[in-house]
């Protein structure tokens, strides 16, 4: 017979001021097999623990059942304590009685009834726990980092620096990413080309990084420590290692009228192109879509140009399988999509723009040559209006419900810069409220308004019209002043929200992270575990997680590339012991699990049984690699004769729970 | 036909290409044909039948037969590769052990059909022109072909073999047999109306377990309904859960993985239209996660056993229960 120890935590007034403790102690301490039942204030703390302790002992105990948080945050915490003891630390069960009940309940009633019921199926699962015994799995010592923007190539940098091995998979032609593009940083107004170049050329000389560019994750399996990556190289249709980046080829290319990303869409490139100056590796690429030899067969100018042999028309898809230890997510962010958006006219008048595309327009390697210039005439705007929170902190329908956090800092920015650079032009900057949290950033954003008298003005712009005179119609409402403005603008900027990348939610699957609502990857915990996900082995870093700014991202960059070398460092992790396994004598060998297992653990042996009638068969049956088994059970399910189980959570284990909340 | 059949073995135990062929023999009466392994040509001479009634489908024989030594000959029907395919894909078959010649298929005659039309004392059956000239002890009855087709012919979802070693006959085409339009009846009536229709179908069940027992997804070594443990063990059916449940579990344990072969509605004594349950859970399957035929390769994952991206989430599955 089970000698069972039943401890109920109070969690100071997070249990206790919604759950009678002492009744559900007195209840569960009436159940078979329990031989003593106590609450106190704080479980989780040193005497809480030392009570476990000290009751294993006096009572020996043979199973514990505590009723507390989650298992998510102190299950460890007590199976730790429970080994200290001498108890398997399996043996331990954690009846979650805050998230599940005390917190979701108003009524103390009905709340202690359920602790009581959530405690009696823990008790009766405890009855059927065996002890454990953790194995331990080699970690291969080399990083993946998804995403080459500076998020990604900060992490790669500080895990090269480690002495890893990294990767980095970044889908664009050239590392570098948004930042890459932007003109000028906040709130130092450093060039964000002179300090992020260093860094691009850094990581491609650095002997521990390897740039997978033009490539993408194609498929991810494994776990913690043990991820087999298959990264599909794209082809550019130019041999990487031949290319010298000279850049005649571009010259040469007759298709000229290939409308250029980096400078977002504001000016022309060629069908073979290398984004721009500076990137890494320098290599050019040949856009499929637009080259005339790839499409029509007719052409083959920049094969003839290029001297080094490098053009090769027949390149397809590669695709290349890699071990990881530690996988980080570093895929950035996007600005909105402005469709939506009829009344700030942005599909109607060129001088309407985004954010990202005015740096383009005001960066010297941009289409003007950094001459502020409107896109529609090529003339010097002398009126500009910034609008701020355009689908950032909007209704679900509308945009996104988020603050997109960086925009009033740049838009601060570039009233600045234009205010700086043209003392005749007259800035206006409409806004819901100006949130500068960050070392600096309101000292920024006031020399703006004071120093560099930019007209801040609370309240939003209702309408943008364009006028056949070539002036923009910029209707808004002044909310201090009480009043409708109508300003006529040359140029209007919208500060577009931003989202994640539309490659994160497919991303997520592969790796099995969890997302928000908004494709944002989440955290595993928001202030405990800021730069994990909740999938081991898996780390945050960037954007990805949320809208962040540059100083931001790079901290959280190098906060994910220590968790990751954290990782590295370790010769073996423990296995989780709850595993799969299969029961020989009924298993059918049909491949059901082998089929839906995502780690592979699963293999097929041949082996011998005695029949009834004394003969020897041959079965085929399922055999759990349990090294590789990451218990998520998924085979238990597929098994069409029930012959998985999974060690821990049996099927057995869970029947007898529900049998007690059912009862 | 099955002359050509005969005559086919003959010449394969012959040449020694197999050393045993499974295909039919009479039983006790004209329609009751059953499934036999010959060993000699002069077995085959006596007793190989292929007629109207042969419908069995011998797939499921094969997990036994396949593992014995030597290769076995097996005729199948279109229908029958799908129900080989998928035992295949299971590995339940060792498909190197067995030689298969595809044959033509139905459609195939239900005794019970001609017997429900009050004739009785059935002597032999004979169908010319589409007429079907029963002799019967009382003398010679007529009724049409099609009146008296199995259900499972009725609405027949392919003519074409999905695989075999040599086919007799020409290829026929995957047939678009409207074979859902029986569950969408079932969907479309109120809650309670389906209850009774099913309440008073799987109420006639005598838990026989011949469904289960000619079922080429059913092949479980241990089967959940032989645990003395389960209190559903091989009997007939104590208690309404019962009655309702065993089917319904049955159906969920080959979800995805039935062939719609329509065996477990042939064989059941009690005329349960089973196949109703399986072809429900193959047409969500099919509008959830995509046009599936099991059976129909032995490479592709099955649906309940893929995960996709563009998988239907499960709110979605939730959500359409709910009326």
């Amino acid at each position: 017979m089970k000698r069972i120890g039943v401890f109920v935590c109070h969690c100071g007034t997070n249990i206790a001021a919604t759950v009678d403790v002492k009744a559900v102690a007195e209840a569960l301490g009436h159940e078979p097999g329990v031989v003593i039942s106590q609450d106190y204030q704080y479980m989780c703390s040193e005497s809480g623990q030392n009570l476990v302790k000290n009751a294993i002992k006096e009572h020996n105990l043979t199973g514990v059942v505590v009723c507390s948080c989650s298992p998510r945050m102190h299950e460890n915490t007590f199976r730790k304590a429970a080994a200290s003891a001498g108890l398997n630390p399996y043996l331990v069960e954690i009846a979650n009685i805050r998230e599940q009940c005390s917190w979701i309940h108003k009524d103390i009633a009905s709340a202690t009834e359920k602790a009581i019921i959530l405690g009696k199926a823990a008790v009766a699962k405890v009855h059927l726990n065996s002890p454990l015994t953790a194995g331990e799995s080699p970690v291969v010592k080399r990083a993946l980092v998804i995403g080459g923007g500076i998020a990604g190539i900060q992490t790669a940098l500080d895990i090269a620096e480690a002495g890893f091995d990294v990767d980095i998979v970044e889908k664009n032609p050239t590392i570098g990413g948004k930042m890459a593009q932007i003109d000028k940083t906040f709130p130092t107004l450093d060039c964000a080309a002179c300090i992020l170049t260093p860094k691009m050329v850094e990581a491609s000389q650095n002997e521990h990084i390897t740039i997978h560019s033009f490539s993408e994750v194609a498929d991810v399996k494994g776990f913690v420590g043990n991820f087999t990556v298959k990264i599909k190289k794209k082809a550019r249709f130019v041999d990487e290692t031949k290319c010298t980046g000279c850049g005649l080829c571009t010259e040469k290319c007759p298709m000229k009228k290939v409308p250029n990303e980096f400078n977002m869409g504001l000016d022309n490139r060629t069908a073979i192109y290398i984004p721009f100056a500076q990137a890494v590796p320098k290599v050019a690429t040949i856009d499929p879509n637009h080259c005339m030899m790839l499409s029509k067969g007719k052409c083959g100018i920049c094969s003839s140009v290029c001297s080094a042999g490098a053009i090769d028309y027949k390149q397809e898809d590669r695709f290349i399988e890699q071990k990881y230890g530690a996988i980080v997510v570093a895929t950035g962010f996007n600005p909105i999509n402005l469709d939506k958006y009829d009344e700030f006219a942005y599909n109607q008048c060129p001088d309407v723009v985004t954010s990202l595309e005015l740096e383009r327009l005001m960066n010297a390697a941009g289409p003007n040559g950094g001459t502020l210039l409107r896109p529609s005439d090529k003339t010097h705007p002398h009126k500009i209006v910034f609008v701020q929170c355009v689908g950032s902190r909007c209704d679900d329908s509308k945009g996104k419900p988020y603050c997109s956090k960086i925009c009033c800092m740049y838009t601060a920015k570039h009233a600045m810069l234009i205010r700086e650079k043209y003392p005749d032009t007259e800035v206006y900057v409409f806004y819901i409220d100006v949130r500068t949290p960050g070392k600096n950033f309101d000292e920024f954003y006031r020399r703006a308004v004071e120093q560099y008298n930019v007209h801040y003005i609370k309240g939003m712009v209702g309408k943008v019209t364009p006028r056949s005179d070539g002036k923009i119609d910029v209707q808004a409402s002044d909310l201090l002043a009480n009043e409708q403005l109508h300003i006529d603008a040359d140029m209007v900027v919208l500060a577009a929200a931003i989202e994640p990348d539309k490659t994160a939610r497919p991303l997520a699957t592969m790796l099995t992270t969890q997302m928000d609502t908004n494709d944002f990857f989440t955290e595993a915990h928001p202030k405990l575990r800021p730069v994990e996900s909740a999938t081991a082995g898996i780390f945050l870093s960037g954007a990805c997680q949320g809208p962040k700014d540059i100083p931001e991202t790079v901290a959280q960059a190098s906060a994910a590339a220590a968790k990751a070398i954290g990782l590295l460092v370790k010769n073996s992790i423990t296995c989780n012991p709850c595993v799969a396994h299969s029961d020989e004598l009924m298993c059918n060998g049909c491949s059901s699990c082998e089929k839906v297992c995502p780690y592979g653990a699963i293999t097929y042996i041949d082996k011998e049984f005695k029949m009834p009638d004394r003969t020897i068969a041959v079965r085929r049956v399922a055999s759990v690699n349990p090294a590789v088994c990451q218990g998520c059970g998924a085979c238990t399910v597929a098994c069409p004769s029930g012959a998985m189980d999974l060690s821990g959570f049996s099927n057995s284990q869970i029947m007898s729970e529900v049998d007690a909340i059912c009862k | 036909m099955q002359e050509a059949m005969i005559n086919k073995a003959k010449q394969l135990l012959a040449d020694g290409t197999v050393s045993r062929v499974i295909g039919w023999k009479r039983g006790e009466f004209a329609y009751d044909i059953t499934p036999a392994v010959f060993e000699t040509a002069e077995e085959l001479d006596k007793e190989f039948v292929y007629d109207d009634f042969t419908a069995a489908n011998v797939s499921k024989y094969l997990v036994k037969e396949s593992k014995k030594e030597g290769k076995i000959l097996v005729f199948l029907k279109p229908c029958d590769t799908y129900s080989f395919n998928q035992l295949t894909k299971e590995h339940r078959v060792v498909r190197e052990n067995v030689y298969i010649v595809g044959i033509p298929g139905g459609p195939k005659l239900d005794a019970e059909k001609i017997k429900a039309k009050g004739i009785t004392g059935i002597l032999s059956v004979k169908n010319e022109n589409y007429t079907l000239k029963i002799d019967t002890v009382y003398g010679e009855e007529k009724m049409p072909f099609y009146e008296a087709v199995l259900d499972k012919c009725a609405s027949c979802k392919s003519k074409k073999h999905v695989v075999y070693d040599e086919l007799m006959g020409e290829e026929g085409d995957v047939l678009d047999s409207n074979r859902f339009d029986m569950v969408e009846k079932l969907e479309n009536m109120a809650a309670q109306e389906r209850y009774d229709f099913w309440r008073e179908q799987l109420s006639k069940c005598i838990r026989c377990n011949a469904c289960r027992n000619v079922c080429p997804a059913c092949t479980c070594e241990k089967c959940v309904f032989d645990n003395p443990d389960s209190g559903v063990e091989n009997k007939a059916p104590a208690d309404s859960f019962e009655e309702n449940m065993f089917h319904i579990i049955r159906a969920f344990h080959v979800a995805g993985r039935c062939t719609d072969c329509g065996e477990c509605s042939r064989v059941c004594p009690q005329n349960i239209p089973l196949h109703l349950l399986n072809r429900k859970f193959i047409k969500d399957i099919n509008s959830l996660y995509g046009e599936y035929q099991a059976g129909e390769d032995t490479t592709s994952r099955a649906p309940l056993n893929d995960y996709k991206q563009n998988d239907c989430e499960a709110s979605v599955v939730h959500e359409r229960g709910v009326e």
